[in-house]
């Protein structure tokens, strides 16, 4: 056991001061409780539903039965004619919701597997809420690109499967590599989910009694805590976390391929793969600043789990993020403007004084000027609400993004006779259904899976301790590992 | 040592090559009048739907051959241009490698750009790529749209099913199509030519928009024949391909309004 000590700067100022500020224990890590009670607490989380969360789970229920299975088996029977789709934008917001769902989902992976690896300590209590944004997240857009689909019921005619004709996919389409790898992402980051949870769904089922227990029992494969155990466990993880990273690198790169390989004007921009991935953690960390305000404002006791603290550092991260993404934008527009070719000439002019200039701008506004306005300064930023507003206001943007790629930037094409706007029609409602279905998934999971990884927050709190150094108390931190 | 075309060999050879083709078109403009002639009988040939007014008004009319009209100067110096666009068979089709099912692919035969619709999942992507706008995809089932039909005894009627050609398939919803240069009828003329045992001749038949065409703005045949009426027209100072620089190699030549 490697024992480092960090020195904390803001410490020493509170020996001096003993402003309420600077009290250690505003720190979760330095804010211990015993195992037992904090096991309690989520446990008690779990259990605690009041009638609110009924009322909302109906209407959310009610929601996805309409918007998202009456919607689409309507469409299904009816033809992709009661959607928007026409000649030109032959995409419209299915794709864009794909690529958004796919962008949220990416956060998940950002902060459980990035943070990980690094050793990040405000990561520790909500990279369960974060991994599970990144499976839920990836259910949508499976969904999304399905709904897409003109004939959905052959798409099984998309994956390489044996058959008496030796029909195979073709793997020169970039919508092939697009579905391997969400594929592999689906796969990966849902196993990469589990791993962690194993230790409380254990804890869990030592806890619970009735159809609980027996869930528990189930899924936590028998987990008794033994040295052996949690060698291997850690060994996993660490395996996941590290494969995990290039797997999300690569997935919105494809993601991007898709328009990137294409001939269109606007689309052959081969910036567009880590523009599109900065893109993703830009509202992937939105999203995730939502999910810990809703958690904290509506679950019992996680106001000790997440704290202000946690609101900051991810406030930073938006900040850092939000500049890169206005990097790789003006990468993408002045180079693509400067280049004068008369169709991307076109299309830029088109974005900016065309009909959906509002969205244009708008979009610049809330990714840019909202977020470098509001989050350099440390008390806005720890604010819960005003961050989660700020990443609600970044995922409009980031899908404001996404659609001015998609049916905006198809409107224009090298064709000017088939020039056509492209209006949503059925597409709102299977939107709504969508983000109903995601909602309704976070909260079924919050009833049934402990979103604090209490082992996580546990060893934390271990590894923290306030050490002595000459006559003042340092907090410093310890690695296990 | 003999010194080396790089005409004919390497890169540059090979492209030649592969910008010939075997079926190709001229479409004279100067000829042109827009009557749509063309469009009504590609309709009757190869059983194109009708969508209705409020489809066709949104961008969903079913062409597989359009006549794009443009104008040229101010008022009262107008001169008015026609360009009939339809699938130019690229020899590098932009649609064919983008598709995931193969269900774009090309012919090795006849060198054309096929579309099998019974593969077809309609991803869409095909028509994204293509920088002619010439694919068309059934947004509905608008064969068998009520729209379409009478109430006889109760029952749903459909007239427009009795000029539907035994030749081509009906597509259904979700289906992308395009222009075949009339597959079928290339098909018919080769066999009546294997039959009576000779090459097709120039001129022997015409897809359904060049037989229509009342200017004879309309010319199909071998482009790998230099004899060709085709090959002759297309070989004018007037002939152009439509965006040629992206290197789709398209068979169908334009001889620009003189």
């Amino acid at each position: 056991m490697a024992v480092s000590s960090k020195y904390f700067p803001w410490a020493k100022k509170a020996q001096e001061t003993h402003h309420n500020d600077h009290d250690p224990r505003q720190h979760l890590m330095l804010d211990p409780k015993p195992r037992g009670e904090m096991n309690q607490m989520v446990m008690e989380s779990m259990y605690t539903t009041s009638w609110k969360f009924w009322v909302v789970f109906g209407i959310l229920s009610i929601l996805v039965a309409l918007c998202f299975f009456y919607a689409w088996g309507y469409m299904i029977a009816e033809g992709l004619g009661v959607a928007g789709v026409n000649r030109p934008s032959f995409w419209g917001i299915f794709l864009v919701n794909t690529v958004f769902w796919i962008g949220i989902s990416h956060a998940g992976t950002f902060i459980s597997a990035i943070l990980r690896v690094f050793k990040s300590e405000f990561r520790r209590p909500f990279t369960r809420a974060a991994e599970l944004m990144t499976t839920f997240g990836l259910i949508q857009a499976g969904a999304s690109i399905f709904m897409h689909l003109g004939r959905v019921w052959l798409a099984y005619w998309l994956f390489p499967y044996p058959n008496e004709r030796q029909l195979w996919p073709n793997f020169h389409s970039p919508l092939m590599w697009d579905l391997l790898a969400i594929t592999t992402y689906v796969l990966g980051s849902t196993m990469y989910l589990f791993l962690p949870l194993i230790p409380d769904l254990a804890m869990a089922r030592d806890r619970s009694t009735g159809w609980r227990k027996t869930f528990f029992k189930t899924i936590a494969l028998g987990f008794r805590g033994t040295e052996g155990e949690w060698t291997h466990l850690r060994t996993a993880m660490n395996i996941f976390a590290f494969a995990i990273i290039p797997v999300m690198f690569s997935v919105h790169t494809i993601v991007s391929w898709d328009f990137v390989m294409a001939t269109r004007p606007g689309w052959s921009s081969t910036v567009f793969g880590p523009y599109f991935v900065i893109g993703a953690l830009h509202s992937g960390m939105g999203a995730v600043a939502i999910v810990l305000f809703i958690m904290r404002a509506t679950m019992k006791h996680m106001d000790y789990f997440i704290r202000a603290e946690h609101f900051e550092a991810i406030g930073k991260l938006m900040l850092i993020i939000s500049m890169g993404w206005a990097y790789f934008f003006f990468n993408d527009y002045i180079v693509q403007w400067y280049g004068g070719d008369k169709w991307t000439d076109t299309l830029l002019h088109w974005h900016e004084s065309g009909p959906m200039s509002w969205m244009f701008f708008t979009m610049l506004i809330v990714n840019i000027a909202v977020p470098w306005l509001i989050l350099w300064n440390k008390k806005w930023r720890s604010t819960p609400w005003l961050l989660a507003s700020v990443g609600l206001l970044i995922n409009v943007g980031m899908w404001f993004e996404r659609y001015i790629i998609i049916p905006v930037s198809l409107t224009i094409n090298r064709m000017p006779f088939t020039w056509k706007l492209y209006f949503p029609r059925i597409e709102i409602f299977l939107t709504i259904g969508t983000f109903s279905m995601f909602l309704l998934f976070y909260m079924i999971a919050s009833r049934l899976i402990p979103l604090v990884p209490v082992w996580e927050v546990q060893e934390g709190q271990m590894a923290h301790s306030m050490r002595k150094v000459g006559k003042t108390q340092v907090p410093s931190v310890s690695e296990f590992e | 040592m003999e010194p080396i075309d790089l005409n004919e060999t390497g890169a540059k050879g090979a492209l030649a090559q592969e910008a010939e083709g075997k079926w190709g078109m001229a479409i004279d403009e100067d000829l042109c009048t827009g009557c749509q002639a063309c469009v009504a009988a590609c309709a009757m040939e190869n059983n194109l739907s009708f969508v209705g007014e409020e489809d066709a008004g949104y961008g969903r009319s079913m062409q597989w051959i359009r006549i794009e009209r443009f104008w040229e100067g101010e008022y009262p110096e107008v001169q008015t241009g026609f360009q009939p666009m339809l699938c130019q068979q690229c020899g590098s089709a932009p649609c064919e490698p983008v598709c995931p099912v193969f269900a774009a692919v090309h012919s090795p035969s006849q060198d054309t750009n096929l579309q099998v619709y019974n593969r077809c999942v309609g991803t869409r992507y095909c028509a994204n790529n293509c920088p002619y706008q010439v694919r068309t995809f059934n947004w509905r089932d608008y064969a068998i749209d009520p729209f379409h039909a009478n109430e006889v005894d109760g029952q749903l009627v459909f007239p427009l099913h009795n000029q539907f050609n035994p030749d081509v398939t009906v597509r259904r919803r979700g289906v992308m199509e395009k222009c075949t240069f009339c597959l079928q009828r290339i098909h018919r003329a080769e066999d009546q030519a294997k039959s009576e045992g000779r090459e097709v001749r120039d001129g022997e038949f015409a897809p359904a928009c060049a037989q229509a065409c009342p200017a004879d703005a309309i010319t199909f045949g071998r482009v790998d024949d230099p004899e060709s009426l085709v090959s002759q027209l297309a070989r004018q100072e007037r002939g152009v391909k439509h965006l040629e620089e992206l290197n789709t190699l398209p068979r169908v030549t334009y001889l620009k309004k003189g």
